[in-house]
């Protein structure tokens, strides 16, 4: 209980217990919203700054002609750059744009693909990885700070170190596979259209569990530990306790880590970039939004790839929040 | 010390030579092998020479990440990097950034190869002044060769033959290691030389001819690019399909290809003091397709002067300096840098000691170049589309046909009316 009174604020504690009238009660309740207002607009103003502005602008650009040397000259387009039908003048013509593009939607595939399958199994092992550090053994904390390592590598470094640990010629990785007999001859994993993929997701998935880990652990911290002690003196077997009592309780911080998690996924693109440079098998939608931009020049289509891309995840942001929130909703 | 350097400074400016003010100015350049601190040993004498200081910007060695960065930097204006080192097929889509040299340079720009001055050379305005031209060479291992009995392969044919029996030999010899051929087969713009090359030797033409028209979907084409297709996997590592220059030459140099296509600066690291290849190793041209004739890829690096550098003049010193054939001949004896001088072709010590370079002039001279020309603004998208085709293609998506078909597609729906 005391956990739960911590978490209200104290003057609105104050505000019932002294039993106030009802006018003074509003004009103080006007001024906390006053108060509220002040303190949060120096942060309403610098997120119009730097989100909101660079968004509205993309999204105008997107309707332009605008190539990166006229920006600011480029005139309005419409739709063009999403949809287009050129005719040729002889009965034949032909759609162009974005959504006619069959590499955007390669690209759009590929995220969706290497998103949910790296959360997946980032979430399993940060989930088991937190477990196995909330346990009490000897060398814990030393155990902790090791398992961050990888998250606290700069990705585009761990990238290019596992470019090299993957390189078919010099690459420690086959080289330990071939010693064990698993494979018989060095296989090209960031280069094979079959594996490159699978590349991309085991290193996204190495450096990226801790941070689920780490996000996990803290809610597993939260639990009360006479909780686990009122299930032991009933006798309920530890996967009973863990399915019933542990995932119920840490869920949130779990949706949250995963919300995260999801959020940068959809967005990836310095270890693409890095790892598997222009291969069209793990092409991102930000890396297809990145060529267009800076080495084609198609200004404007990059522009509308980047709305695409914030659409696409403002869309499935708000749909995992609502399916979540459901749940919740029935769990209670 | 440094009090010692700031005495050194101070005497600098007090005495330096009047009417010129020492400027602080600074270079871009990818790197590849040696490039940088070889640059940076010619800054040095430009230091002492001009008074002005140069300081280096290091960017990765390919191409087409640089090209990126330079494209923002430029559409932003910035003023922080005055000279560029531009790749040979830039000129056209950066043309409105860079400074005319055409004025400036005017008493020497006769001494350069015409072909690339015109390269670079957008709507009358000099864009860029040449550092050094490329034409990539057929490495092959000379020990090898002599202990099976071969000669240098004039067919790619012939080529794909020895580079099989010796590869299969040495293998069957215990030396596990050992592939046939390396090249550069990466998605990015190094694979659209050497496609370019395999597709033009064998009479595929140029991906998109001079005029405009896109020629890509032919027979000899597919047949080029077929024939890649088998080395993947049988001479050629799996891997080979996310090398690039270093890649390749990281396999060669380490004794473990009989034969690789590169540039010539791996002439002159292969017999450096550590290599273990040193001496063992010659370069010829390319072969040639069937029924073609040998085919290099245009390359090459030139300088080019900010339009928004506020020490323009300094830049173009810079600039007229690492062009000069003095610092020219140094890189071409140095790093076998070619020049884009004729007459360093005949210079006598460069014939002594860089045959290879004094060899190359004839092959600078039929180079192939890219289609950057005929396809302007849209280049870099042309080539994406085509090394994409040829990766795929050797990586065993779709065979050369359906793929070049689609190609052809694509830069048709790029193209639309006509190139922009």
């Amino acid at each position: 209980m005391a956990n739960v009174s911590l978490g209200v604020p104290p003057t609105e504690k104050a505000i019932e217990t002294e039993e106030l009238g009802p006018v003074r009660r509003s004009t103080l309740s006007r001024q906390r919203l006053r108060a509220a207002w002040l303190f949060l607009l120096p942060m309403i103003v610098v997120l119009a700054l730097v989100a909101g502005w660079p968004l509205l602008r993309t999204i105008w650009l997107s309707f332009t002609d605008a190539t990166l040397d006229t920006i600011g000259t480029a005139e309005f387009v419409g739709f063009r750059n999403y949809w287009e039908y050129v005719d040729y003048g002889d009965g034949t013509g032909e759609y162009f744009g974005l959504l006619h593009d069959p590499a955007w939607w390669g690209s759009v595939w590929n995220t969706v693909y290497y998103a949910s399958i790296s959360v997946v199994l980032e979430t399993i092992l940060g989930l088991v990885f937190a477990l196995v550090l909330n346990a009490e053994f000897k060398g814990r904390a030393l155990v902790r700070a090791a398992v961050l390592i990888p998250w606290a590598i700069p990705t585009v470094v761990s990238a290019k170190m596992w470019a090299w640990m993957l390189n078919d010629q010099f690459g420690i990785i086959n080289d330990m596979l071939m010693t064990l007999g698993i494979i018989s001859s060095p296989v090209a994993w960031t280069a094979n259209p079959d594996t490159a993929m699978w590349a991309v997701i085991m290193v996204d998935v190495w450096k990226t569990t801790p941070f689920m880990t780490l996000l996990i652990l803290a809610g597993l911290q939260m639990v009360p530990g006479d909780v686990y002690e009122a299930a032991k003196i009933d006798g309920i077997s530890p996967v009973k306790v863990f399915f019933k009592v542990t995932l119920p309780l840490i869920r949130p911080a779990i949706l949250v880590a995963v919300i995260f998690r999801a959020l940068d996924a959809l967005r990836v693109f310095d270890l693409i970039y890095v790892l598997t440079p222009n291969n069209s098998q793990t092409k991102t939608m930000s890396v297809y939004a990145q060529e267009n931009l800076f080495q084609f020049n198609q200004f404007a289509q990059g522009s509308a790839a980047s709305t695409f891309l914030f659409l696409i995840i403002a869309f499935i942001t708000l749909f995992y929040i609502k399916v979540a929130r459901l749940e919740f909703g029935g769990g209670k | 010390m440094l009090t010692r350097k700031l005495i050194a400074a101070l005497g600098m400016t007090v005495f330096a030579v009047p009417g010129a003010i020492a400027a602080e100015i600074s270079i871009v350049s990818g790197s590849v092998g040696p490039d940088i601190a070889e640059l940076r040993a010619q800054l040095d004498e430009f230091e002492k020479q001009s008074q002005h200081k140069v300081t280096i910007v290091e960017m990765p060695a390919s191409t087409t990440d640089q090209f990126g960065q330079y494209r923002l930097w430029l559409s932003a204006q910035n003023a922080d990097i005055d000279v560029y080192r531009t790749d040979v097929i830039w000129a056209g889509q950066l043309a409105q950034h860079f400074v005319d040299l055409t004025e400036p340079m005017k008493d020497v720009v006769g001494d350069h190869l015409p072909s690339v001055i015109a390269s670079q050379t957008v709507n009358g305005k000099l864009v860029a002044f040449p550092m050094f031209t490329d034409a990539p060479a057929l490495y092959y291992r000379t020990d090898l060769l002599e202990k099976y009995g071969k000669e240098p392969p004039k067919t790619w044919e012939e080529l794909t033959a020895t580079a099989k029996e010796i590869q299969d030999a040495e293998r069957a010899a215990g030396n596990t290691g050992m592939n046939g051929f390396v090249f550069q087969g990466a998605p990015y713009e190094g694979l659209t030389c050497d496609a370019l090359e395999w597709v033009a030797s064998s009479g595929g033409g140029q991906i998109v001819s001079p005029e405009g028209d896109i020629t890509i979907n032919n027979p000899q084409a597919v047949a080029a690019l077929e024939m890649a297709k088998g080395w993947v996997g049988t001479i050629a590592p799996a891997g080979v399909l996310a090398y690039q220059e270093e890649e390749s030459r990281g396999v060669w140099q380490t004794g473990n290809a009989v034969f690789m296509r590169n540039w010539p600066y791996a002439y002159a690291l292969g017999n450096g003091a550590d290599s273990p290849i040193k001496g063992k190793f010659e370069a010829v041209p390319l072969p040639a397709g069937s029924g073609g004739s040998s085919a290099a890829c245009l390359g090459g690096w030139n300088l080019a002067v900010s339009e928004y550098s506020q020490e323009k003049e300094a830049a173009i010193e810079l600039v007229r300096f690492l062009a000069a054939p003095e610092q020219q001949k140094a890189r071409a004896l140095g790093n076998a840098r070619l020049p884009t001088i004729p007459a360093l072709y005949e210079d006598a010590e460069i014939k002594e000691k860089a045959p290879l370079v004094a060899a190359w002039g004839q092959v600078v001279a039929a180079a192939v170049p890219r289609p950057s020309a005929a396809t302007q603004g849209q280049y870099n998208e042309v080539s994406q589309n085509f090394w994409t085709a040829v990766n795929e293609t050797l990586a065993g998506r779709g065979d050369a046909a359906s793929n070049l078909q689609r190609l052809e597609s694509q830069l048709r729906r790029l193209k639309r009316n006509a190139w922009k």
